[in-house]
């Protein structure tokens, strides 16, 4: 089985301290992953890593089998991987539907062509308003993306995440903060738009976590201590103790 | 401010709508009849100054509104393209077999080739480090222009003559009015790039780094390689600016290039507003008018003009073009009438405080700087003695009660404009 992301010994400190303390980790490809663990284990510190965000103190990761030492946010997000944020990263003074457009340009080859208009790009339009319809924010379309409720700027976080077409998608918390319909909502959002790609996902909700993912990793203190099916994390001891036991009980 | 014009954007329909034409067709028809209505050649200078002021400010905009880039020292790209110019205008063999309307296009070359050269460093941040450096590159640029004097002339500049050029279809650009219909092409002609320039890819993501750069980043775009590219669009018109500058004055002096300068463009960009396309075009043409007909009255013009700037950075951080848009809600709900009364109510008085200050401020000027024994001054056409105490009393009672009546019936102005602009507010 081939991974579409492979972590080996990754490790990071921030002065004296380490964060991320060796992770190996592996996301096959067309997976759904999901990293779970207590507060501050460093789940968005591995996020970071990963995409770039961050220098690794040591180990490595590669996407598709390349190595992402050195490179750059934009340069490892045109190798095909895209993520949301744990806090809503979005551009609040455009409108939904331009937060969309802008996440479609680089995929679809505009890049920083200075000869083309956008309004006159049909293909453009088109593909941005089957997103909007798809993250179901097309009533919001002309709306500046800052006044949106906060679900509503978290359906358009991943619109702009999957909007670019990568194969493999990162999610941080993606229902963090939301009520149970909203929850559901956003789940069955990812469910569809995730389809045929590869997802790896950090979320605290255990309903969410145990529905949707193929396998789990469990991160804790800046380690893994398991990985497995569902079936296999929720029964393995250690995990019990470190994590599951207490936030199991709170679902 | 911003959220408006980028919503407005995105609302219109691809292909060209009249909204969006009838703007351009309106600039232009009145540039084409202006010097019809204002013939006098010192009209035609002011125009020709305002062209080419808004040129270089709808540059200096690409860096500030659309790419949130603060320049001090965008004034060296303008400057260069000029001096570069001037020096075609002196190559007489070349320069005779260009016609002058074409030169505007090696100013605006030069201009990119420099923008090239510093923005390849640059812009690698934006913020505090990108300003400094912009200030730093001016004032290198600035002290090199007396280092170097074969290219920038030293003290004197350089000077040259544009009639020089191959005539084009005849004009050989002798006549003022000759040169501002040049100027007025060119202004056309840059404007329209500038502003299609934001609705490419390109532009919207230069929109998207000023707002998060982050982010952007994580949509495939190096933030870096954006500005760079609104930095070096920008140089060029800086350089068209500059070219028109060396094709109407027919010299170049340190002063082109100067913080001074730099500075100009950056105050009347704000004074129009940064949020939107026009805002600078506001900004140029009223900064003009200030400094040209305000300046014919009185020394102080630059103390005005400072006191405008900072009411509007401190009040109306949108700049003109921000308050002219506030009102936009109440255009189209057709409500502007119900806002007459209120305003006149407030802003006449207000006017009349404003001049009550001036009035105060020149006498002390005058008391302070006229040559002992000239007690005469004239001020609004009138005539008196500064030393009385009439001019002083009257002066103060404008000042104060203009003032008084202007807060006391502002709340009423506020209401009425809230109402105004408020989806309910017409109702009941
Ligand atoms: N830039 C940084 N500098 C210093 N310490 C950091 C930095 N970023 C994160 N940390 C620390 O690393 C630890 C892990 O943080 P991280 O945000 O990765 O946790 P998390 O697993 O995502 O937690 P949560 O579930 O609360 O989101 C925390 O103790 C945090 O304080
Ligand atoms: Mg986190």
């Amino acid at each position: 089985m081939t991974s579409a992301l492979e972590i080996t010994n990754l490790r990071k400190s921030f002065g004296q301290t380490e964060i991320i303390r060796g992770v190996d980790l592996s996301v096959r490809k067309g997976e759904r992953h999901a990293v779970i663990g207590p507060n501050g284990a460093g789940k968005s510190t591995l996020y970071n890593l990963i995409t770039g965000r961050f220098a690794q103190t040591a180990g490595t990761v590669q996407l598709h089998g390349q190595d992402l030492r050195g490179k750059a946010p934009f340069q490892i997000n045109r190798l095909g991987l895209s993520r949301s944020f744990q806090i809503t990263n979005i551009f609040p003074n455009m409108s939904v539907f331009e937060n969309i457009r802008c996440a479609l340009l680089w995929t679809r080859g505009y890049k920083y062509s200075f000869w083309t208009l956008v309004s006159r790009k049909q293909d453009l339009t088109d593909a941005a308003d089957e997103i909007l319809a798809q993250i179901n924010l097309t009533s919001r379309r002309d709306l500046p993306a800052g006044v949106l409720s906060y679900a509503e700027q978290r359906a358009l976080e991943i619109g702009i995440t999957i909007a670019g077409g990568a194969d493999v998608i990162m999610l941080d918390e993606p229902t963090a903060g939301m009520s149970h319909s909203e929850t559901d909502y956003i789940v069955e959002l990812i469910r569809q738009v995730t389809e045929n790609k590869t997802l790896m996902m950090v979320e605290h909700d255990m309903g969410v976590v145990f529905g949707l993912a193929d396998r789990i990793s469990v991160l804790v203190y800046g380690e893994i201590i398991a990985t497995g099916t569902p079936e296999e994390v929720r029964g393995n001891p250690r995990v019990q103790e470190a994590y599951l036991g207490t936030a199991m009980e709170d679902h | 401010m911003t959220q408006t014009s980028q919503i407005s954007a995105s609302r219109q329909a691809p292909g060209l709508s009249l909204g969006v034409v009838m703007p351009w067709l309106l600039s232009a028809a009145a540039l084409v009849l202006l010097p019809m209505v204002f013939t006098a050649n010192s009209a035609i200078t002011v125009m020709n100054q305002m062209a080419i002021t808004i040129i270089f400010a709808l540059a200096y905009n690409m860096l500030l509104g659309q790419g949130g880039m603060l320049s001090f020292g965008h004034a060296v790209y303008m400057g260069v393209g000029g001096f570069a110019c001037m020096h075609i205008m002196n190559m007489s063999d070349f320069f005779a077999a260009l016609p002058l309307p074409v030169l505007p296009i090696f100013g605006g070359l030069v201009g990119m080739g420099l923008a090239i050269v510093v923005g390849s460093f640059s812009t690698r941040s934006s913020g505090t480090v990108f300003a400094m450096i912009s200030l730093g590159v001016g004032e290198l640029i600035a002290a090199c222009s007396i280092i170097i004097v074969v290219f920038f002339g030293g003290e004197e500049g350089i000077s040259g003559d544009r009639t020089y050029g191959l005539p084009f279809f005849g004009i050989e650009f002798l006549r003022q009015i000759e040169v501002y219909y040049l100027t007025a092409f060119w202004l056309m002609l840059s404007a329209l790039l500038m502003f299609l320039f934001s609705r490419t890819p390109i532009g919207r993501i230069a929109n998207a780094v000023r707002d998060n750069p982050e982010r952007a980043e994580f949509l495939g775009y190096s933030q870096r390689w954006v500005r760079f590219h609104s930095f070096v669009a920008s140089g060029f018109f800086a350089g068209v600016a500059g070219a028109l500058f060396a094709i109407n004055y027919e010299i170049l002096t340190e002063e082109n290039l100067n913080l001074a300068t730099s500075g100009e463009i950056l105050l009347v960009t704000f004074l129009g507003g940064v949020g939107f396309f026009f805002g600078p075009i506001i900004g140029a043409i009223v900064f003009t008018l200030l400094r040209t007909v305000l300046g014919l009255e009185t020394e102080l013009w630059a103390l005005y003009v400072g006191l405008l700037f900072l009411v509007t950075v401190m009040y109306f951080p949108g700049g003109l073009a921000g308050l002219l848009m506030m009102h936009s809600p109440a255009v189209k709900m057709k409500r502007l009438r119900s806002l007459v009364v209120p305003y006149a109510k407030v802003l006449v008085p207000g006017a009349f405080a404003i001049i009550g200050a001036a009035c105060l401020i020149e006498m002390v000027f005058h008391l302070r700087h006229a040559p002992p024994g000239d007690h005469q001054m004239t001020l609004f056409w009138i005539s008196f003695d500064s030393h009385t105490i009439l001019p002083w009393t009257v002066s103060a009672v404008l000042l104060i009660g203009g003032g008084w009546l202007a807060k006391r019936f502002a709340p009423e102005m506020a209401n009425s404009y809230h109402a105004a602009t408020s989806l309910d507010g017409g109702g009941a």
